[in-house]
């Protein structure tokens, strides 16, 4: 039961839930970029929820079907086609042996996420097959490359899955400016007041630098008392303020520990709507405090658990 | 100690504000214990200089009993000799000839000692692993004595050779992969700092101890280094 890559794309990246347990040795977590729609398309197909997946940035990804089975997409519309017949997001498809999945380019949202049915079988490294090019781990070949023509994908037994989508109310529109929740931490007190205002007042645009590991911003420079830190431990979203003072959003394969001043951090769930945007979209920010990001956290928790029309619990 | 909130699933706990072999130890030490007494909701855990990161699932625990029981597990009085039982000293081979000690030049200059002196300097004292990040296995060394605390590169290397031993201020550490990198290199080891085939991964562990101890050219060859890779 397998895939073939008949064309890889910009960058189409195996991903699981993260490789978990290994930052104290420096190895960072990978995983997916936006874990609102990996989860959700899991959710769909009633895999594990850390079940292997597909994630395909910008599109220009076409497969070949080997064996029948079921798969959802969500996240990005990246125009996707089943044997030529346009797709959408946020549902799943049956897939006969010989068909043909193409993802085109953007429509709205940057990385679209592919499940199928029974997950996807590739070797783990440290418990995980999530790719970090840069350290060389997970991915088909173990070795963090991304995917490529030719590449044949292990995949996991086709469960019986009916059809399924996912509720209206849970689909996010990429398009729509983004203002993100930020809880302050780390360094805060260290920046003065009109620094702090300054940073929620202001419109960022995402930059031209962005990759998995994060995401900088463009915008009102925000100024620290310090200039560097002793190095500490990076949370996943942490908002680094370089000398610059333009932010940085550290994202999925980010570096463990760092040493630049930090205001606060976003949720997991913000980090992943941030990594939806492509360069010139608008990003601003507003102060959350750690009990409503735990209190939706648990509230998107609980709706993944309950599932949708169709979707056993 | 301080517990702060970080995000919904992550808080730090500081244990001081300055590098020192105090600080490191009770890093360490609370590490081990997270480690032992709370592995049932923990996710990850980043230890450093002076703070460890605590990742935990908040499908398991939420922002106050995770505080609760770091509280309750770090209460124990640290022990100073209990730190110095359960870390090893590592003994790392490092060749520090012309051929892999790319800025050993400059660190003379700096200093003003010849190489012997440098070689002597850098491999007589044992240095204490206080943080491992940057990349896999990375594993930062402290301190530099003072006269070999060469600063940084003003630019960085595009690719620093496998085992390079490098200085930077008052760290000095081990390139345990070809990555870019800006440290001065004084030295070559052939000993495989991270080595996923292995048990323990890493060669180094936070608060681990090493010293150095400089090698001929023959025997860095025999115990497999490589010379001719850049």
């Amino acid at each position: 039961m397998s895939f073939e890559v008949l064309n890889p794309g910009m960058l189409t990246l195996i991903q699981d839930i993260g490789r978990l347990g290994y930052q104290h040795i420096g190895v960072t977590t990978g995983g997916p970029m936006d874990e609102h729609a990996f989860l959700w398309a899991n959710r769909l197909l009633n895999n594990p929820l850390s079940a292997a997946q597909l994630e395909i940035t910008f599109g220009r990804l076409s497969l070949l079907a080997h064996s029948d089975t079921s798969i959802a997409i969500t996240g990005a519309d990246l125009g996707a086609r089943i044997n030529n017949q346009g797709v959408q997001p946020w549902q799943t498809y049956e897939i006969k042996q010989g068909d043909r999945i193409d993802f085109s380019m953007p429509v709205s949202g940057l990385r679209a996420y592919l499940a199928v049915s029974g997950g996807l079988r590739p070797p783990l490294k440290l418990g995980s097959c999530a790719t970090v090019s840069r350290e060389k781990l997970g991915g088909l070949d173990g070795q963090g490359s991304k995917l490529q023509t030719g590449d044949r994908i292990p995949l996991g037994t086709p469960q019986k899955t009916p059809r399924a989508s996912v509720p209206y109310s849970e689909i996010p529109d990429y398009r729509k400016p983004l203002r993100l929740g930020v809880i302050p931490g780390y360094q805060y007190p260290h920046f003065p007041r009109s620094e702090r205002t300054r940073f929620f007042s202001g419109e960022y645009e995402v930059s031209q630098n962005i990759d998995r590991m994060g995401y900088r911003l463009a915008g009102a420079a925000i100024q620290c008392d310090l200039d560097g830190i002793i190095s500490e431990g990076i949370a996943y979203g942490a908002i680094q303020i370089p000398a610059d003072g333009q932010p940085i959003v550290l994202m999925k394969d980010r570096q463990t520990i760092g040493g630049y001043p930090k205001i606060g951090s976003l949720s997991a769930l913000g980090a992943g709507q941030l990594a939806q945007r492509g360069p010139g979209a608008s990003v601003s920010f507003y102060p959350v405090d750690v009990a409503d990001a735990e209190a939706r956290r648990m509230i998107f928790n609980r709706r993944l658990r309950d599932g949708a029309p169709g979707i056993g619990k | 100690m301080r517990i702060e909130p970080v995000n919904e699933s992550t808080c730090i706990v500081y244990f001081g504000d300055r590098i020192c072999d105090e600080t490191a130890g009770l890093v360490k030490q609370a590490t081990d214990i997270i480690r032992a007494t709370l592995s049932d909701v923990i996710t990850d855990l980043v230890p450093s200089y002076t703070s460890v990161l605590v990742c935990y699932d908040l499908e398991r625990i939420d922002r106050f009993d995770i505080r609760s029981r770091l509280r309750k597990a770090l209460k124990q009085t640290p022990v100073a000799a209990k730190d110095e039982l359960s870390s090893q000293t590592l003994e790392l081979p490092v060749y520090y000839g012309p051929e892999v000690a790319l800025d050993m030049e400059d660190v003379c200059e700096f200093s003003g000692l010849s190489v012997e002196e440098v070689i002597r300097i850098h491999s007589e004292q044992t240095y204490r692993v206080y943080a491992i990040g940057f990349s896999p296995g990375f594993a930062f060394l402290g301190s530099t004595d003072p006269r070999i605390a060469i600063p940084r590169k003003s630019t960085p290397r595009l690719k620093v050779p496998v085992g390079s031993v490098g200085i930077a201020g008052t760290q000095t550490a081990i390139y345990p992969s070809a990555t870019p990198g800006g440290w001065q290199i004084v030295g070559r080891t052939p000993s495989k700092m991270i080595d996923w085939d292995s048990e323990s991964l890493a060669l180094a562990q936070i608060g681990d101890r090493v010293k150095f101890r400089s090698i001929a050219r023959d025997e860095f060859v025999s115990l497999g280094g490589q010379l001719d890779e850049l």
